[in-house]
């Protein structure tokens, strides 16, 4: 087998692999956004929230990383109802412009920057390996246990999220105001009380994809910023507010992202400049996404 | 009436009381020496310009605990006057302008090559003196003068990292990898041309990543596949060397990994565990067995404040002893930077952080012709097992 294909299959596992954490991210992004039309640009900072907390009760209390998951999932979902209740609510029944649900997303993002620079510190953090060795097919692809395990839970995640979107009673109900708002009021689904639930949950796939996830990249202060803006890009491409869309777009964007930085290595640092080149042209082509609806 | 008097003086007589308990009785307060600080001290750099300030007011605090720093005829206590520019060169040079208006002349930073360039009009007419940590050259060299360069250059440490694992290490091939910005970029270019020069091989140097990458595995591979013998992490933060030491090594590389830049056993510790083991990377004083009581004091006491210590300090605890030192040796630079550019070409003082014999002074001759250096040990450090050790100390300049 040439050393080219031994490159490639490697790099379509981690292009699987980064696709199934980004998916995980986009998730709860496109879910608040279907719910409430809110681009939630603090959707980065409760990721690195949730990253926080998984530190402190796995790495640092030294408790399994199964409870320092839940503690990040219920976590962030409390604070997600907090945010929609006390601060987005308000806001949109007060204001005529969706400039104000933008504006007050980003104050989120950087008044959770400086809380989580004041609580957690400036530095790296890490938490010790779930799981040791390394998975090695005579070097045609070499990955980390780990990781395999993080992908299986995200993965099994994003299934469990699907399943209780499609057949649970909120999970309906939450589709049908993504659908319609006011058809699903007039079928009498309490608007108030599920746009709550939907940013909750969207704020809690954000603290479980941190939680996951800083056993294997670690987390800080720092990186809420750039991780809401991959999220925005898997969402354009997949289309906002389409839960498919987001999958989708996470993988499009995991695969573009390990291809491109194996076969471009030798042009320079080409890769995101052509996958952003790429993202306008498709932009400009197809603006509501690959499953977005043009009427939006 | 009787009852509304004797409850005011009952009032009174406790508040005195409190008083005299938290703030015992002093004598006339020490006059306050401003000294400044523009760095880079939220988001992901935050970790450079952080340990900069903490390791300037841990340093301040201990001084002012002791009494003050008498300069000629005055004791002064210290006060550091901290601005975050973000890394954003224009909100540096808006740091550096609030440092005239408040009439500070040495200022410790910015981090990073644009700012530190960007500052020096600023600094050069309103007096200032600032101490960056950035390596361009031409911030050093005439006609440029007021600025001062913090630490150990990558173009100064590389060569003699490279030297020492030719020597013992039988290192012949190397790989650089660099985040995809100005500073690693710079100190990239620089490492290729030292490592050249040496008669090393580079095998690889156009990996590049985004300064926000989480996962390095898809940027490893490229290099993992060649399999050199040093890897070098050119400029890299430290949030991102255990992350790219640990796919490093989970892929299969066999080889050596340094850097040129401060790392922290805790953060290496966190992030790759043991498979940092082995990684070179460059501190200041910063093993028990080089530093003094003094640098032990200093660790305490930036402990004591801000709840941990950050291993990057072991070098950034020099800037504000200098000033200090120098204004101490020349009291008549403490408005006039003039005085302290000429005291610079003499200045000798010990070394109260590092056991030896080595001082204080300001180098630069070879490097920029003119001393505009701070002298800082060059100590390699190897990581091992959540803990630096000493590889070799050297000079440079």
């Amino acid at each position: 087998m040439s050393s080219e294909n031994i490159v490639m299959e490697q790099v379509l596992v981690n292009g699987l692999y980064l696709g199934m954490q980004y998916a995980l991210i986009a998730l709860g992004l496109t879910l608040i956004f279907a719910l409430m039309n809110v681009l939630n640009f603090a959707h980065g900072q409760l990721y690195v929230v949730g990253g926080f907390i998984t530190y402190i009760i796995y790495g640092k209390l030294g408790l399994p990383f199964f409870v320092a998951i839940v503690a990040s999932g219920v976590t962030l979902g409390l604070v997600g109802a907090v945010i929609e209740k006390f601060l987005f609510r308000p806001v949109i029944r007060k204001s005529v412009r969706e400039e104000s649900t933008m504006l007050l997303a980003a104050a989120i993002a950087f008044f959770l920057d400086a809380i989580i620079l004041l609580l957690f510190g400036e530095k790296q953090r890490g938490v010790p390996k779930i799981l040791d060795g390394v998975m090695n097919l005579d070097f045609v692809v070499i990955m980390p246990y780990d990781r395999i395990l993080i992908a299986a839970l995200a993965g099994s995640a994003v299934v469990t999220f699907i399943l209780f979107m499609q057949y649970s009673k909120p999970g309906r109900a939450m589709r049908a105001l993504a659908q319609d708002r006011i058809a699903a009021q007039l079928m009498g689904v309490n608007v108030d009380r599920y746009s709550m639930i939907g940013f909750a949950l969207g704020a809690m796939l954000a603290g479980v994809a941190g939680g996951l996830l800083v056993s294997i990249v670690g987390v800080n202060s720092g990186i809420g910023g750039p991780v809401s803006i991959k999220a925005f890009m898997m969402v354009m491409i997949g289309g906002a507010g389409v839960i498919s869309g987001a999958i989708a777009g996470g993988f499009i964007l995991g695969m573009l992202e390990s291809i491109g930085l194996t076969v471009l290595v030798a042009y320079g640092d080409l890769t995101y400049l052509v996958i952003f080149v790429s993202l306008m042209i498709f932009l400009s082509i197809r603006p509501q996404g690959l499953m977005g609806k043009p009427w939006g | 009436m009787k009852r509304i008097t004797f409850l005011k003086a009952s009032l009174m007589t406790a508040a005195l009381a409190l008083t005299s308990v938290h703030s015992p009785i002093t004598l006339a307060a020490n006059e306050v020496l401003k000294i400044g600080f523009v760095g880079v001290t939220s988001g992901p750099a935050a970790s450079w310009g952080i340990s900069n300030q903490r390791s300037m007011e841990a340093g301040a605090a201990i001084i002012n605990d002791n009494g003050g720093v008498k300069i000629g005829s005055v004791t002064y206590d210290l006060e550091i006057v901290s601005f975050d520019d973000q890394k954003d060169p224009k909100r540096a040079i808006a740091g550096m302008e609030k440092m005239a208006q408040e009439n500070i002349h040495y200022v410790v930073g910015p981090n990073v090559d644009d700012g530190a360039a960007a500052v020096r009009p600023v600094a050069e007419q309103n007096d200032i003196i600032y101490f960056p940590y950035a390596f361009p050259k031409s911030l050093y060299q005439k006609p440029a003068s007021n600025a001062v360069l913090g630490m150990v250059a990558n173009y100064q440490s590389g060569p003699a990292i490279y030297k020492f694992l030719k020597d013992n290490n039988g290192v012949n091939t190397v790989a650089f990898i660099a985040a995809n910005e100005s500073d690693p970029l710079t100190q990239r270019e620089s490492g290729v041309a030292a490592a050249e020069a040496l008669g090393l091989k580079v095998v690889s140097k156009t990996v590049t990543y985004q300064v926000d990458t989480t996962d390095f595995s898809p940027v490893i591979i490229p290099i993992v596949k060649l399999q050199p013998d040093l890897l070098v992490l050119s400029g890299v933060a430290p949030a991102n060397a255990p992350q790219i030491i640990r796919s490093a090594r989970e892929l299969g590389f066999k080889g050596l990994i340094s850097t040129e830049t401060g790392q922290d056993a805790q953060v290496l510790q966190e992030g790759a565990g043991s498979l940092a083991n082995g990684f070179i990377s460059v501190g200041g004083a910063s093993t028990p067995t080089i530093r003094t009581k003094n640098m032990e004091a200093f660790i305490a006491r930036y402990t004591e404040m801000f709840g941990e210590y950050n291993d990057e300090s072991n070098t950034k605890v020099y800037a504000l002893e200098y000033i200090v030192e120098t204004l101490k040796a020349n009291p008549a630079a403490i408005n006039n930077v003039d005085e302290f550019k000429k005291t610079m070409d003499t200045f000798s003082a010990p070394n109260q952080y590092l056991k030896g014999d080595q001082v204080l002074r300001y180098v630069g001759m070879s490097s920029f012709g003119q001393r505009r250096q701070l002298s800082i040990p060059l100590v390699v450090n190897v990581y091992n097992e959540g803990k630096f050790e000493t590889l070799f100390i050297a000079e440079v300049d």
